[in-house]
């Protein structure tokens, strides 16, 4: 196809204002999806993509519109998946920036909207949900258009449910975004902006072709990580998937490569021909790496082959994801998994138990922190327990959060990031109404309860999105927790040595209302290396009898017995204390931690 | 084989039916006490092959053995076998002159009073009929009769009960100088209706009445009361000239031997096998009218169970458990361990509860089965 007659594009948008619904209509209108065969939200094919409203994986999808090939690349909508969204759109000359005609503009659309500036894409202003009643369509545009440097009128109306005004955003589409501009002559170079896995075929990427020509059957290699393998067959979604004979300059479509691993092929990386291949590769490439930590353990011990296999399986489609053997003393065997960020966290954790059937345990997250060891040589950790006992110094992540509120809620939002150490960067006022806050903040504050915290702050009003800014000198120590003496491994939190004391009382304070009386008093201590912060004690019982046995009770008391005893079994021994499960799960479970 | 030595007679009729109860009993129908009487003694009869020449010990229990209608329950005591300890149950409101010379004339040796508290405003928690005077004007009217073995029933831990509240009772009790005492820590039994009016009370008392059981204990012993039992004392020694006062049926029940129940809902543990009868009356009665045993509930004793049951039971006892009777029921690192804590003591081939492993008897005999 002729360059002048392609337009890649995206659409980005805040959670819930309306992206999916509008890329459907579009599906729908070039006639791509016939009415019948019209799922809502045909583009995100996981059924957890379509509940929660969000996009997971980044698809391109191409349609033709009077006379003209589109392609429309997917984003993920969620600030874990950044570095995908970047990549999405680098495959882009053009997007089409959302935003929801009652809303306005939200963290979301500011976060998206600078990447797809960075990135030099066309924006194409688009306010959404005009039916609505509460709508106001002319704000959110005038919002929208200070936002990007546009005048309001080019700012196009619409109603992706209804379908009002979806043609003159196509239109707008061929008018106003840039054809590619590659060489179709030069060596071929192409963007993985995305792969997944599929049972029969294997790896797929998603490929924006930048130069030349791919076609299949020939050997093909990426120039970062160096994987080699055939293409089996190339071809674009429509959305099925359509093999041709090839993709060129500026055409989106995917490769079939025979690979088994989604490791071995990164988002980002270029790929190009084995032979006359190209000898610079696309800018842009990062090696993305997990910044979330937790914990996943089987409550059922059993269950622990059933969730290595599904994490196996998770693995193929989600090369992000991370996860290595862990052996807790408290919880048994498990994983220790690393994420992108909280929503990925969540999306696995919900994976895991939905897709597998698995009853999970996951430990209160934390982040990868960086510690110089006495011997001068810098180590990342990943778990409170890998943290040495002594360091030089050590170093936790930081991001910038962007935070979009009502101007009555900036004095709560001011002083919730106050209390996690924040550091004030900027504040400007979107509209009369609402303003826009900039912070940094030390990743390991965000990821327990930021966010309920300031969704209760600032009643459900403020919308939040953070980006990496990279690591900072932090002053941490490892507060560990003992039970009876004992140092309970998965209880360990590394945290900032001002927070130390009321993060150790409060989990000393917590799991002493959790750990039944025993037979003897039993102390609990949070400590930082020998010195105690924090203590309390679980008092001896002083009478566990059964009041009165005679003939008629025996049989109903000795069952009493023997079923207090199997419950002893279920019970992990720490020391000579026994702590039922249920006592680590209500301290460590991430669920129970959002809602206090 | 030799026979079965003790025997327990289930009468289960009350004037009323206490919030806390929750034994099989019968309220009212005093038309139906003969016809029941007639049925024991028709299941004494099926059953008497059973049990040996001479027995040791008879228990009327309830329900309000002394509630049902005299001439029933002398036609009972009268067609009993003769046995060494024969013991009826009584409320202390049951307890008239004539009652006393009932049981008395009647061979009847050993009377358990049901009298639970001396306090007025704790025994209307408890739904207890007897009124202020009646425990001891019972207990009095029993020595008159010449009972000279009285046990006295005693329940701690009733919602609203005070530390001092609890120290008057014992004094009261002890002033009474009976030969035995039983003290009950109040159980509220799911499902009962006292557990529903005052559940959430005992609960916000738990911590507060913990160390009800110690002081009932320390002030016993300190009185020269033998603490045989989890929950039962005796006077012993000089003072009552070298009698041993333990309850001898229960003695049986603790020590793991055999016995024969008769009537609604009673257990009987013979040769490994344990039966229990049909609580409903009717059908009781009915059965045994046709000369036929009611209907039953059988469970099977295996060695293990019953070595596991000795361990329960044996370790409510003062006198050491000969190791090697339950070894195999055993978790022989617990024992270390619990010996390690003060709580059990190994003795040559014996095994006992230190005093504090007694007060969590329980829990240590969870930690010791294997």
């Amino acid at each position: 196809m002729d360059q002048s007659r392609i337009r890649n594009f995206s659409i980005i948008a805040h959670i819930d204002h309306g992206k999916s619904t509008l890329a459907d209509r579009i599906l729908e209108l070039t006639n791509a999806v016939s009415k019948r065969e019209m799922r809502e939200q045909v583009l995100d094919s996981m059924d957890l993509e379509r509940e929660r409203g969000i996009t997971i994986k980044a698809q391109a999808v191409r349609v033709s519109w009077k006379g003209h090939e589109l392609n429309l690349i997917d984003t993920p909508g969620h600030v874990d998946f950044t570095y995908e969204v970047s990549r999405s759109l680098q495959a882009c000359e053009g997007a089409l920036l959302v935003v929801d005609a009652a809303q306005g503009t939200e963290a979301q659309t500011l976060a998206n909207a600078y990447l797809a500036i960075e990135n030099e894409l066309e924006i194409v202003p688009v306010v959404n949900k005009i039916d609505l009643p509460q709508a106001d369509p002319d704000g959110a545009a005038r919002e929208v258009a200070e936002l990007i440097g546009e005048s309001p009128d080019r700012v196009l109306r619409i109603s992706a449910k209804t379908g009002e005004g979806v043609a003159d955003v196509l239109d707008a589409v061929i008018e106003r975004v840039p054809p590619p501009a590659g060489e179709p002559a030069a060596p071929a170079r192409a963007l993985i902006f995305d792969s997944s896995y599929d049972q029969y075929r294997g790896v797929v990427a998603f490929v924006r072709v930048v130069d030349g020509v791919f076609r299949p059957r020939e050997r093909l290699r990426t120039m970062a990580l160096g994987t080699r393998f055939e293409a089996q067959e190339i071809g674009f979604m429509s959305p099925a998937m359509r093999p041709v004979d090839e993709l060129t300059a500026g055409e989106v479509g995917y490769v079939i490569t025979g690979l088994k691993d989604v490791s071995e092929l990164r988002v980002g990386d270029t790929l190009t021909t084995e032979s006359n291949g190209a000898v610079e590769p696309l800018p842009g490439y990062k090696d993305v790496k997990p910044m979330v930590f937790a914990g996943l353990f089987p409550t059922e011990s059993d269950d622990y082959p059933e969730l290595r296999d599904a994490l196996e399986k998770l693995k193929l489609n989600d090369a992000a994801l991370f996860y290595e053997p862990e052996t807790s003393q408290a919880l048994g065997f498990g994983f220790r998994s690393g994420f992108l960020g909280l929503l990925h966290m969540e999306i696995v954790r919900e994976r895991l138990e939905r897709e597998f059937d698995l009853d999970l345990l996951v430990t209160a997250p934390n982040v990868a922190y960086r510690v110089k060891e006495r011997n001068g040589e810098w180590r990342e950790v990943h778990s409170p327990a890998d943290m040495p006992d002594e360091f030089e110094e050590a170093e936790e992540p930081y991001v910038k959060a962007s935070i979009i509120v009502p101007k009555e809620y900036v004095g709560p939002v001011m002083e919730l990031n106050n209390e996690r150490r924040g550091r004030f960067d900027h504040m400007e006022y979107l509209s009369p109404e609402r303003v826009h806050l900039t912070y940094e903040l030390p990743l390991a504050e965000i990821v327990l309860d930021y966010y309920d915290q300031l969704k209760s702050r600032t009643r459900g009003y403020a919308s939040f999105d953070y980006d990496y800014i990279g690591f900072r000198p932090g002053t941490l120590v490892r507060v560990d927790v003992l039970v009876a003496g004992e140092s309970v491994d998965a209880l360990s939190l590394i945290v900032h040595r001002e927070f130390a004391y009321d993060r150790g009382r409060a989990l000393v304070e917590r799991l002493r209302k959790e750990i039944p009386r025993q037979m003897f008093d039993v102390p609990i201590q949070a400590a930082i290396g020998s010195r105690v912060i924090a203590r309390e004690t679980v008092k001896a019982r002083r009478k566990d009898v059964l009041a009165k046995c005679y003939g008629g009770d025996i049989t109903r008391k000795r069952k009493l017995l023997e079923n207090q005893k199997k419950g002893k079994k279920r019970m992990k021994q720490v020391g000579a204390v026994e702590v039922p499960q249920e006592a680590f799960l209500a301290v460590l479970n991430i669920g129970q931690e959002g809602r206090k | 084989m030799s026979g079965v030595a003790h025997l327990y007679v289930h009468l289960p009729f009350c004037a009323h039916r206490c919030g806390y109860c929750d034994f099989v009993t019968v309220t009212g129908r005093s038309e139906e006490h003969g016809s029941y009487v007639d049925a024991l003694l028709r299941e004494l009869e099926l059953e008497s092959g059973l049990l040996s020449e001479q027995l040791e010990t008879i228990f009327l229990g309830g329900g309000t053995p002394t509630f049902t209608e005299p001439g029933a329950l002398e036609r009972l005591l009268a067609a009993l076998p003769p046995a060494d300890e024969v013991t009826v149950e009584a409320n202390p409101e049951t307890v008239t002159p004539e009652l006393a010379e009932l049981l008395s004339r009647n061979r009847v040796n050993r009377v358990s009073l049901g009298a639970q508290t001396f306090n007025t405003t704790l025994l209307d928690v408890l739904e207890r009929r007897a009124g202020p005077g009646d425990v001891s004007g019972a207990f009095y009217r029993l020595r008159d009769a010449g009972f000279d073995n009285i046990n006295l029933d005693l329940i701690y831990g009733i919602p609203g009960q005070s530390a001092a509240d609890l120290e008057r009772d014992l004094d009261e009790a002890l002033k009474l100088a009976p030969e035995h005492l039983s003290c009950y820590e109040l159980e509220a039994k799911p499902g009962t209706r006292f557990t529903h009016t005052h559940g959430v009370e005992l609960e916000r008392q738990a911590e507060a009445m913990e160390d009800y059981f110690e002081r009932v204990v320390d002030r016993l012993t300190g009185a020269g009361y033998r603490w045989y039992e989890t929950a039962n004392f005796c006077r012993s020694g000089s003072s009552v000239d070298g009698r041993d006062l333990r309850a001898q049926h229960n003695l049986a029940y603790w020590e793991g031997r055999d016995y024969l129940g008769l009537g609604i809902g009673a257990f009987s543990t013979i040769a490994g096998r344990r039966w229990r009868n049909t609580p409903r009356l009717p059908a009781y009665t009915a059965a045994l009218a046709s000369g036929e045993a009611p209907a039953r509930e059988l469970e099977r004793l295996d060695e293990e169970t019953r070595m596991r049951e000795h361990l329960m039971l044996g370790l409510r006892l003062d006198e050491p458990l000969p190791l090697a009777e339950v070894e195999p029921a055993l978790d022989l690192d617990a024992l270390e361990r619990l010996s390690g804590l003060g709580l059990v003591r190994r003795d040559g081939g014996t095994l006992a509860l230190s005093p504090r492993g007694r007060f969590l008897g329980g829990r240590v005999t969870v930690e010791l089965l294997a």
